[in-house]
């Protein structure tokens, strides 16, 4: 679904990704985790256009988004759902408007419908009743879950989550770990997560990436990569004591 | 997309090399600058459109209304100001009944539009650079874009309409508070009956007089807007970065303004 082809970024004399190439496959969540400043969010940001590589290609489906433009651009644009690390939303719109805003802009539907399906995506997030609140008058948890009510209300193919979970209280965050599983389950999107939380990363993705200077030490199921001995990926495991997949369910309570 | 990639450069090894980086890249920006703005008119025709309306309307109440008070204040004492020092220095030559003409013929083709874009740069100009350029540090330009949402058609037309029609209709204030002011301060200061200053105002201002000044307002318009998007969307940097687009934002317009005020006035009276 995704793939990255031997892709380079510098950003002066820092490589922050050093010809990394992998698939998504279609259906998959897949999760990056890695240090502070170790590249999750440019590799996202490779993903729709935000950044282009220095060297190599990234392709979505068979196209080229990192060498398309204009009308092309958008189609590939068209199929993402793109959660930002900051939220994004836009301060002069409510709660509610900011979600209806992608469907406002870009579609014609029905004004009704559209306030319809953004009670939904509300809703699923947790947040029925805050429509009208402004963003700067909510939690930062709030906002972060009003940005991805806003990702999900055009019923993308392919949702990027940066940092879906940091900066919500323990139930919350797992309820948003279950929504993004329920995705992936129910209507079979394929979602990209980048996360500190290993907890989340080794319940909801079907493969681990562990990002580390410039490369993908470790990509794995999340049997695989709990059992990885790379030192790197001890240290996390260690970190946020996991130590074996047990572990994980029981936070889960399962 | 209006998101670009960051720039990174080695820093200059000289002090030459360090001139020659700035002025291609002040050409390149001149140059994306004017691209927006002609992104930004090409979108105008949406200017109805469900999806723009009421974005198009907030502007220009936001532009033209919200402006009033202080164009007012300024209005009335520029003219108040012109009337006062010409008007005493006319006295000397027995020439102060003459105020009127003077007054109104320099509001309309010069002072109208001048410090009405000095107002509006300062305000609704700084206004437009500092919500734009917190926008775009704070991803939001980005998010938009990735939605395909353009914000030339979304942020940036509604304000190019807004401050198109606004500079000119608040010109018209401007030169009426203006000749007003003027009238005051000569009842009051120099002893010229209002219908004397009136009629000898109206004499002698020409519509050529009106329309150049309300040309040179659309145009102040264009720059206003053209400056503070460009400045607000290529903001980096955080708030450091924020506030610099806001200063360069009124530094810039303000030059602009001088000079191609002063280029227009050359074109139309020569
Ligand atoms: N616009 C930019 N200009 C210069 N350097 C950048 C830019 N964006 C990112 N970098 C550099 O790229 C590196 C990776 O940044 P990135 O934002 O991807 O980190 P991250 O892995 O998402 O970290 P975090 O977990 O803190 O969000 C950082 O060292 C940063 O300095
Ligand atoms: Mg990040």
């Amino acid at each position: 679904m995704i793939r990255f082809e031997n892709v380079t970024k510098r950003f002066g004399a820092k490589t922050v990704l050093d010809d990394v190439s992998y698939e998504i496959e279609k259906g998959e969540t897949f999760v990056i985790v890695g240090r502070s400043g170790a590249g999750k969010s440019v590799s996202l940001r490779h993903m729709i256009r935000l950044l282009t590589p220095d060297a190599g290609r990234i392709w979505v489906d068979g196209e080229c988004i990192s060498e398309a433009g204009g009308a092309e651009l958008e189609r590939i644009l068209g199929r993402f759902g793109v959660l930002f690390q900051s939220a994004a939303l836009l301060q002069w719109l409510n709660v509610e408007d900011n979600v209806c805003l992608p469907l406002r802009q870009k579609t014609n539907l029905p004004e009704d419908e559209i306030r319809a399906r953004a009670a939904e995506k509300l809703a699923l997030v947790g947040l029925e009743g805050a429509e009208q609140k402004m963003p700067a008058d909510i939690s930062g948890g709030m906002r972060k879950r009003v940005g991805l009510a806003r990702a999900i209300v055009t019923r993308p193919e392919i949702i990027l989550y940066d940092e879906p979970t940091s900066g919500l209280d323990p139930v919350i965050s797992r309820q948003i770990d279950l929504l993004i599983d329920d995705l992936r389950r129910h209507l079979g999107v394929t979602s990209v997560v980048v996360t500190h939380d290993l907890y989340s990363a080794l319940h909801i993705g079907t493969r681990v990436a562990m990002l580390h200077e410039g490369k993908f030490v470790v990509c794995a199921p999340p049997e695989e990569f709990i059992a990885s001995r790379h030192p790197v990926v001890r240290d996390f495991l260690q970190a946020q004591g996991i130590a074996g997949l047990q572990d994980v369910r029981k936070a889960f309570g399962k | 997309m209006i998101t670009r990639e960051p720039q990174i450069f080695d820093p200059p090894p000289n002090v030459f090399a360090s001139a020659g980086r700035g002025i291609i890249l002040a050409c390149q920006g001149t140059g994306q600058a004017l691209l927006m703005l002609l992104g930004a008119a090409a979108q105008t025709p949406h200017l109805f459109s469900r999806k723009n309306r009421d974005d198009v309307m907030r502007q220009l109440y936001l532009v033209g209304i919200k402006s009033l008070g202080v164009v007012s204040v300024v209005a009335l004492f520029t003219g108040m100001i012109l009337a006062l020092q010409v008007g005493l220095e006319l006295r000397r030559y027995g020439q102060e009944n003459n105020i009127g003409t003077l007054v109104c013929v320099s509001m309309l083709r010069e002072m109208g539009p001048f410090m009405t874009g000095l107002v509006i740069a300062a305000s609704v100009g700084s206004a437009i650079a500092a919500q734009m350029g917190t926008m775009t540090v704070a991803e939001e330009i980005a998010a938009l874009d990735v939605m395909s949402i353009s914000p030339l058609r979304y942020l940036m037309m509604p304000r190019l309409v807004a401050l198109a029609v606004m500079m000119p209709l608040l010109t018209v204030y401007t030169n009426l508070l203006g000749i007003f002011g003027g009238a005051i301060v000569g009842a009051t200061q120099l002893g010229i009956s209002l219908e004397a200053y009136f009629d000898n105002a109206f004499r002698y201002a020409e519509n050529k007089d009106l329309y150049v000044g309300l040309f040179k307002a659309f145009l102040f318009g264009l720059i206003i807007v053209t400056v503070a998007c460009y400045q607000g969307f290529t903001a980096t940097e955080g708030a450091v970065g924020v506030g610099r687009a806001t200063r360069r934002t009124v530094i810039v317009s303000f030059l602009l303004i001088l000079v191609v005020g002063y280029f227009v006035t050359r074109m139309f009276y020569q």
